[in-house]
């Protein structure tokens, strides 16, 4: 039988903040554990949370982001769960009166088109410490404790696990471009659940939906909802029923494993946090921070390509990631050609970066660099041969071009008389493929060429090369 | 052995939902005397409470936070100072298993 | 205090002798009384010393210990909440008060006893024992901040801090014969003050009387940025306008607070305070607050429901008492709450969760928010007419030991004269006005608009300047001698 999928994400992104939602306690990746911790984020008796400013903007600028409806009055609520992780036992978090509720992600699909991807709301919340388990204990750091956390809801638009893939890369891209988050994976940064069901075609109502818990990267997620797919049709195709259940990934396995019932669904008892007051946003708040907003990736790769003639391919790479595209931006700037550099960016410098694993932050090869060695080609002062040979220094060195070029001698023969002496040499020195050309093998020039070039130490100007070789080939048969 | 009172309480699942261990007879004390108190606040069903706003905090002030300034606790080992039981740099508890979120 | 206080800037007491007497005081009676948990003796020495040898502070209260409630945190100190859950608990930093305490050269000193996580009108909830009163100790001293206001009335203490969420400063201070005030709300920050329930906490001085409360609370208020309650409006400090009598002050009489229930004696000791004020020039009249009847109900609902996660955090993963050889997690935490809380703690936790549970919020905690506004309503509308209000605090004097301790629900419908105003976030005062027959005190409680703390003591002030109850203290070698032969 046929099934339909649906599916709706709850994303949970760490804010890039520089201290905690409710105390001034960094959270470093990676710290000692318990060193970044307070009074406040271990719930001792007697602290109080005093909310993170920035981290109340960054929510509401991802909702400018996503299209969202930013509330004009907004609370925060206490969630209540015992959980060792969890050092009040409650969690500060949003229930009925959210930051920003409605919105959308557009999310290219594989057929090309585009597709909306209807976001819920996005609330602030607080995360949660982290557990290491042993054979009979447990152990906790309370680093990640309390660590901004934004919760993105979807609505149930996403058909497949392709398309969740597709939509949490999109998210991902809009986030770093909004620099409200880092989104590494490996460190948490961006984590979701799923809540997924499948019905048979033809069937208008929604089958009946699992809950899926721990997916920590994106690939994971997909194989994840693969996975649930497959099981919950084994079970439709048997003649079974779904239960309404949490179940939760094992990334190492592969499969999804029950956690909960139905029966076992937590009672919340969510009501508003005394310590914490409520939220008045004016418009003047939201103007200026729409007037920040940053572009978004989709608009800017179609500047891209607008503005600087570049193909929608390397549009697409050289704004997937926010800072590249920075990069990009500034080299293209004073260059006096702008395919040139998203070439020698897209192609050369990644190249270069991916294989010394370094990020676009850290690379020896400033934009300035890509500058100067487009318009060095431009000017016929190097040729584009020569451009990538000095591009390698500059990766190793993190030099000048200009100065490689010159400190090195690699400046262009353009000196014609010179020239002439090496094409004079060749021709001697190859008299078959010099009559073959004489005799009207076109093609033959080529070996030639080539012989120059390497006579010339790559320095000579190939055009000219060209130029002076026709000129002794057709005299010498005169 | 599950059973709400006259007011509706069923205490065992409160008291599951509180963590809270109760003798059997702690539970039947406590399930005549929470059954008394509830009657008395049943008294607010007297009053006509259509189109009253709630009220979470006793004063009408909004927009309370601070900047984004970390500052890092200089109380060495503070975190397991107090704590019943540790493991190295962390807390101890029984082997936990997942059930939350 | 400020004699103290006055001693000691002249030279004429050591900051170690302030303490030590107060060390001696406690050593000779407090057996019989039972308010300290912890004289934090050795703590409150080292400062003393240290301050002896440096130079004179100019601090308002320069080497005057001040008696720390158990709920208040102080860095190093115990800090039990009078509560087992907490028995080998030391905190880890200062609460704001006592941080403004230390900056104003006061030597913070002691745990004083109080209900276990201030639930409690009697000071019978400690996990560490009643709190008798000084007047008779076969009394209670009145709760949850019992500890404090028995140590300043027997003299083993010179002034203490208490806390107030439902009546928690200004009861014990009517049955112990001694100075409370309940601030506004948000005027003395909570930080460091473990919550019972937060939209109603507040901290507050406990003293022999007026001028002392108005000098402490100068000290430990103002806006704190810990605490996002906390309010930002500053106000003159309310000792320099505190002889200013009450010449043409408008003082209400609630109707709702004279009806039936009140103890003829209490009623009695009342009507005298407030014609006092009037023959001081205060125009008295009476007042409405028509909701008074549902106050009690909302307090219970909603300070158990905040109560109840307030106390989730007390579950014996990362402090306090956790239960042995747990089997695993859900029995770590059922069973060390089980130990670690007493009858009076589970109750409420229970209840409040209840009241906050699927299916009951609506029935019982958003209409007890409702509820909430009408009284705040009541209170507003009353302050349009006078200045402050004036009633008893307690409805009866102190009960016998043990008279109120398996009928909860008798011992919440006492607090009914003082939940009101936290509920409404206003300010109030108990004032020592009388003893029964049986020799045990009666306060009078004066009630303010928020930020109306000046006028509030102002008042106090005037009425204790006429009034010789507060220069009245317990027999110490009756109980001395009691105690003796109790032994």
């Amino acid at each position: 039988m046929e099934y339909l999928t649906t599916i709706g994400l709850e994303v949970h992104v760490q804010l890039r903040t520089a201290s905690k939602m409710f105390c001034s306690c960094p959270h470093r990746y990676g710290a000692p554990p318990n060193s970044q911790t307070c009074p406040v984020c271990l719930g001792y008796p007697g602290v109080l949370p005093v909310p993170n400013r920035q981290a109340i903007e960054w929510t509401m600028l991802t909702g400018l982001m996503l299209g969202c409806r930013i509330a004009r009055y907004s609370k925060f609520d206490r969630k209540s769960y015992f959980y060792p992780d969890m050092p009040k036992n409650y969690q500060i978090s949003q229930y009925d009166l959210p930051l920003c509720e409605g919105g959308y992600v557009e999310v290219d699909l594989e057929n090309g088109d585009t597709k909306k991807v209807g976001i819920t709301r996005i609330h602030l919340e607080e995360d949660v410490a982290k557990s290491t388990h042993h054979s009979t204990t447990s152990a906790i750091d309370f680093n990640r404790a309390g660590t901004p956390l934004m919760e993105i809801v979807t609505e149930p638009d996403i058909a497949g696990p392709e398309e969740a893939y597709a939509f949490l890369t999109s998210l991902k891209q809009i986030l770093t471009f909004g620099g409200v988050s880092d989104c590494n994976m490996e460190q948490g940064n961006i984590r979701c659940d799923a809540n997924i069901s499948i019905r048979p075609v033809g069937q208008d109502g929604l089958g009946v939906k699992t809950e899926i818990k721990n997916m920590n990267t994106f690939s994971g997620a997909q194989r994840a909802l693969a996975y649930e797919v497959e099981r919950q049709k084994e079970i439709l195709n048997s003649g079974g029923r779904i239960e309404q259940e949490t179940r939760r990934w094992d990334d190492v396995s592969g499969t999804t494993e029950l956690m909960r019932s139905k029966e076992d669904a937590h009672d919340y008892r969510y009501f508003p946090d005394p310590d914490l007051m409520p939220m008045v946003v004016d418009e003047a708040w939201i103007s200026r921070l729409t007037a920040e907003m940053p572009e978004l990736p989709r608009t800017r790769k179609a500047r891209f390509e607008r503005q600087y003639g570049i193909s929608p391919y390397d549009a697409g790479v050289l704004t997937a990631d926010p800072e590249l595209a920075l990069f990009y931006e500034a080299a293209a700037a004073g260059s006096a050609d702008a395919k040139a550099a998203a070439n020698l960016v897209s192609n050369l410098l990644l190249h270069a970066l991916a294989e010394a694993g370094m990020e676009i932050g850290s690379s020896p090869v400033r934009p300035e660099h890509i500058t100067s060695l487009v318009n060095l080609v431009a000017e016929g002062t190097i040729s584009s041969q020569i451009a990538k040979d000095v591009f390698a220094v500059v990766f190793e060195t993190g030099r000048g071009p200009e100065e490689i070029v010159r400190e090195r001698g690699l400046v262009q023969v353009q000196d014609t008389d010179q020239i002439r002496t090496w094409v004079r040499s060749v021709i001697e020195e190859n008299p078959g493929p010099a009559a073959d050309f004489r005799a009207g093998r076109e093609k033959a020039i080529g070996r030639l060429v080539g012989a120059v070039m390497k006579a010339s130490r790559g320095k000579a100007n190939p055009q000219l090369v060209n130029e002076v070789l026709r000129e002794e080939l057709t005299r010498g048969g005169v | 052995m599950s059973e709400r009172t006259a007011n509706g309480m069923d205490i065992d699942y409160v008291a599951q939902l509180a963590r809270i261990g109760l003798t059997p007879a702690e539970r039947a004390k406590f399930q005549g005397q929470l059954e008394a108190i509830l009657g008395a606040m049943r008294k607010l069903d007297e009053l006509e409470l259509e189109g009253i706003e709630p009220t979470a905090h006793a004063m009408p002030v909004h927009n309370v936070w601070r900047e984004d300034r970390a500052r890092e606790w200089d109380v060495k080992d503070a975190a397991l100072r107090n704590a019943p039981a540790r493991m190295q740099d962390s807390i101890q508890v029984p082997k936990i298993v997942d059930t939350s979120g | 205090m400020r004699d103290v206080s006055t001693a000691i800037r002249g030279g004429e007491l050591s900051c170690r002798e302030a303490v030590e007497a107060l060390l001696e005081r406690i050593e000779r009676f407090d057996g019989r009384i039972n308010a300290y948990l912890d004289t934090t003796a050795e703590a409150a020495l080292a400062r003393a010393d240290a301050m002896d040898r440096g130079a004179r502070g100019e601090g308002r209260l320069w080497g005057v210990p001040i008696g720390i409630k158990d709920v208040i945190a102080v860095e190093g100190a115990p800090c039990r909440c009078g509560s087992r859950m907490l028995d080998r608990f030391l905190s880890p930093y200062d609460g704001t008060v006592v941080r403004k305490l230390k900056d104003a050269g006061s030597i913070p000193m002691g745990r004083l006893n109080m209900d276990e996580f201030a639930m409690g009108s009697t000071n019978e909830n400690s996990g560490f024992g009643p709190v008798c009163n000084p007047w008779d100790p076969a009394y209670v001293s009145g709760g949850s901040s019992g500890g404090s206001a028995a140590a300043v009335a027997s003299g083993m203490a010179y002034g203490a801090l208490g806390s107030d969420t439902g009546g928690s400063i200004r009861q014990p201070a009517s049955l112990c014969g001694v100075v409370g005030l309940k601030p506004t709300y948000g005027r003395v920050s909570r930080f460091g003050l473990v919550a019972y329930a937060s939209s109603l906490d507040q901290i507050g001085p406990i003293t022999r009387d007026v001028t002392d409360a108005a000098l402490l609370f100068d000290v430990i208020c103002g806006h704190d940025p810990q605490d996002a309650t906390s309010l930002q409006r500053q106000t003159p400090a309310t000792s320099a306008g505190l002889e200013g009598g009450v010449k043409g002050m408008r003082i209400g009489l609630p109707r709702e607070y004279f009806a039936a229930g009140l103890d003829p004696e209490v009623e009695a000791a009342v009507r005298r305070g407030v014609e006092t004020l009037q023959g001081l020039g205060a125009e008295v009249e009476e007042v409405s607050l028509p909701h008074t009847e549902y106050a009690v109900a909302t307090y219970y609902i909603l300070a158990t429901a905040e109560a109840s996660a307030n106390l989730a955090r007390f579950d014996g993963v990362r402090y306090g008492h956790r239960c042995s050889e747990p089997e695993d997690v859900t029995d770590l935490y059922f069973r060390s709450r089980a130990e670690g809380f007493g009858s009076e703690v589970k109750r409420r936790i229970i209840l409040g969760t209840y009241v906050l549970s699927s299916g009951y919020y609506d029935a019982y905690y958003l209409r007890a928010q409702k509820a909430r506004t009408l009284i705040r309503r009541d209170f507003e509308k009353a302050f349009e007419r006078v200045d402050l209000l004036a009633a008893a605090v307690s409805p009866t004097p102190a009960y016998a030991l043990g008279a109120c301790v398996d009928d909860p629900l008798q011992m919440y419908l006492g607090d009914i004269l003082t939940v009101p105003m936290n509920l409404a976030g206003n300010c109030g005062i108990s004032v020592p006005c009388g003893l029964t027959a049986g020799g045990l005190p009666i306060g009078l409680q004066l009630m303010g608009p928020p930020f109306a703390e000046a006028e509030l003591l102002r008042a106090a002030r005037a009425f204790e300047a006429e009034t010789p109850w507060h220069r009245k203290q317990p027999d110490m070698a009756v109980l001395e001698q009691r105690s003796a032969e109790g032994a």
